[in-house]
């Protein structure tokens, strides 16, 4: 509790004591007023104030406003007829309480959501001659070399220069197996080093760090409002004045009627009390605190999953996630090419690797780095010359004085030597040696271990339909997708036409159904800002992709996506029955109060209750781990 | 004619300004009421409160200065809520 709040229960213990102590003092007429008017002034004064200073600022329809008059209003009954005044004070007083815990609930949470949140490191340590120095990490150069100590948070990206480590990473990823580091690496700022002393060379600035990127777009978030935050905000507006005119209405219309048309009594005081219990049920504070929590809660509950949302108003579309589209490098499947098989070779393995990556050596492709990889071995450029590359069917090259082919089938063909097909899918080399065929190499993306766990989660959360884009060949293309259960796809795409895809997606969805964008950020940034959520993964370090992306998955889990769009559904869920809850029990309050069966005791209860389980129920958005 | 060109003329958008100030303040509804009062404001072009968060999002209009804005902005906003309080 801070000193504002500590003040406030004071004030509501003192208050609610003598209140207490009032009841068993017997006096009666003016004393009794004045008696009473100490608990009152002790725990309304500052209402009464804000409601004067609101009138003055003609701002008059707040709810300091409400509940001056309606408490005001019931001290006058109370000295013109019933003598009674414990419901003023009490009104008062269970209005401050709730006050109180809703500034009680919201601050707590808020401090629990940001620790969450909270990756921010404070320091980072120079060494200088000899001795650790801490500094601030914004002052540290690109190129400084740093030191982590076992517990310390690494604070810029960079790469390890010295020592091995695991470093805990749940804090980006929610992901709760450390990962191993050594010399060479590059390693993110945000994780946890764990066991061993780390010495890192700075690659960016902590600016540019991945954990000062990550703590922009959080902090950020909940500035997009969504449309049920703008729905309230727009509900309250309207709410409170038709409420104030309605009570006006009930104070006046009835006993005129009564008066002038029917010849009763006009009972002015039955009516004036009627509309006063109106007032106090027309505070809209259940709903205007409860839905930004609940989304507040929901996003922070995400973020702590390693699912970074950009926005209530993104999280609230997610939420309706009827079409997910695939890409399908790096998203479901590894992205990292390997070399499965070598198929009608007829010299060892391992020669016509070497052959094939060396051949290839001249090239960056990710192709000729799994060669290379498979190879094993250092390559010795000086035995390469010659190399001729040709586009979009292989290269030819010398290597030991033999002329050396590696490309696909159109190489073979446009070199006139005959080859054999693959029968397996994955991108084949084939190989020929001084003009005759020596075999073929398969080289193909593996899948990701939870791919097919993630289509059908996202199918069982109630995805209608997924779809995967790829430049790959049809045939690749269609054999993953039909091991991972995927309902549609289109290959052979260039980037260019994944965008027209997505289009063409978007105009034959239902309108109802929003569509997602599921890519690794890479080269997929015009795709990701087209469909209604772009979500990207694997992001660490990936600027572009948290630009361009309205979700970003920290890691490369593609089961995330499914968690994010229950995490959404939860939330939304809250809010809608915070919705529906709050502004239908202060319906059937109104109602109640205006017919005469709800008095201000029940009135005031409603009121604080209702705003008591809303707010409670909001913070339950934050509890997503089992999702 | 070209040294008649205005110094300023580097496009649009150029001296839009974007600013987040840390504020603080009791209720949701009272953040509601300082981010209409900060709108009204003359020099700001929109602006955001996030409660739960306890910040503001100003856009000033063009050629505006932020800080002379965010006294008005500030005065505006105490006007509505005495409690509250902008961070400059």
């Amino acid at each position: 509790m801070n000193k504002k709040q500590r003040k406030m229960l004071i004030r509501i213990l003192v208050s609610a004591v003598l209140l207490i102590g009032l009841q068993f003092v017997p006096v009666s007429g003016l004393p009794r007023l004045v008696l009473y008017l100490v608990p009152y002034l002790v725990i309304g004064y500052d209402i009464l104030r804000k409601a004067g200073q609101g009138i003055l600022n003609r701002q008059v329809f707040d709810e300091n406003f409400l509940m001056a008059v309606a408490t005001v209003g019931a001290i006058a009954i109370g000295l013109f007829e019933s003598g009674d005044y414990t419901e003023a004070v009490a009104v008062m007083l269970f209005y401050q309480v709730g006050e109180l815990f809703q500034s009680y609930a919201v601050g707590k949470s808020r401090k629990n959501i940001s620790a969450l949140m909270d990756i921010r490191p404070d320091y980072a340590n120079l060494e200088l001659d000899g001795q650790l120095v801490r500094v601030d990490p914004d002052e540290v150069e690109t190129g400084t070399v740093i030191v982590v100590q076992p517990g310390e948070k690494i604070p810029i990206d960079g790469v390890i220069v010295e020592g091995s480590a695991s470093l805990n990473t749940s804090a980006l990823t929610g992901e709760s197996l450390p990962r191993d580091v050594k010399e060479g690496d590059e390693v993110i700022s945000g994780c946890i080093n764990m066991t061993g002393v780390l010495k890192i060379r700075t690659s960016k600035e902590f600016g540019e760090s991945t954990v000062s990127k990550v703590l922009e777009l959080v902090e950020n978030s909940s500035s997009r409002k969504s449309r049920s935050e703008n729905f309230i905000s727009r509900f309250a507006r309207y709410y409170t004045p038709a409420v104030c005119y309605s009570a006006l209405a009930l104070a006046i219309l009835p006993p005129a009627v009564r008066l002038l048309f029917l010849g009763l009594t006009p009972d002015w005081y039955v009516w004036i009390y009627r509309a006063l219990t109106f007032l106090v049920i027309s505070c809209p504070c259940a709903l205007v605190i409860s839905i930004p929590l609940s989304f507040f809660a929901g996003i922070g509950g995400a973020s702590r999953e390693g699912i970074l949302v950009k926005g209530s108003n993104y999280l609230e579309t997610l939420s309706q996630t009827g079409y997910v589209i695939f890409d399908k490098t790096g998203t479901l499947t590894q992205g990292v090419f390997e070399v499965n098989a070598v198929h009608h070779n007829k010299m060892e393995e391992k020669k016509l690797l070497e052959y094939a990556a060396l051949a290839e050596s001249a090239s960056s492709h990710p192709i000729s780095k799994s060669l290379k990889r498979a190879y094993g071995e250092e390559i010795d450029r000086s035995r390469v010359s010659e190399i001729e590359e040709i586009s979009g069917n292989g290269v030819v090259a010398k290597v030991d004085g033999r002329t050396v082919a590696a490309g696909n089938a159109k190489l073979m063909k446009r070199l006139d030597i005959p080859y054999h097909d693959c029968h397996r899918t994955g991108t084949i080399i084939h190989m020929a040696i001084d003009g005759d065929y020596a075999g073929h190499i398969v080289i193909s993306d593996r899948l990701k271990d939870t791919s097919a766990q993630a289509i059908r989660a996202l199918k069982s959360s109630g995805v209608s339909k997924t779809v995967m884009l790829t430049g790959d060949s049809r045939r690749v293309a269609e054999e993953t997708a039909s091991s991972l259960g995927i309902d549609e796809v289109y290959s052979e795409l260039l980037p260019g036409d994944k965008v027209a895809k997505v289009e063409e997606l978007l105009a034959q969805k239902p309108p109802k159904e929003k569509l997602a964008f599921v890519g690794d950020g890479i080269n997929d940034a015009p795709v990701l800002s087209r469909a209604d959520i772009g979500i990207a993964m694997g992001a660490l370090g990936s600027d572009a992709a948290i630009e361009a992306a309205d979700v970003v998955l920290m890691d490369d889990d593609p089961l995330k996506i499914a968690k994010a769009i229950r995490i959404s559904r939860k939330c939304l869920r809250i809010v809608y029955e915070n919705i529906v809850f709050a502004i239908g029990i202060k319906l059937i309050c109104l109602v109640l109060g205006a017919l005469g069966l709800a008095n201000m005791w029940l009135a005031i209860f409603a009121d604080v209750g209702v705003m008591i389980l809303a707010v409670l129920n909001a913070i339950r958005a934050l509890f997503v781990k089992k999702l | 004619m070209n040294r008649a060109m205005p110094a300023y003329s580097f496009g649009k958008g150029f001296l839009t300004m974007k600013k987040t100030y840390k504020i603080d303040v009791d209720c949701a509804n009272c953040a509601n009421k300082m981010e209409d009062a900060t709108k009204r404001t003359p020099g700001v072009k929109d602006a955001t409160v996030n409660f739960m968060t306890l910040k503001m999002n100003v856009e000033f209009e063009d050629g505006q200065d932020p800080k002379s804005v965010m006294k008005d902005v500030l005065k505006n906003c105490k006007k509505v809520e005495s409690d509250c309080e902008i961070f400059l």
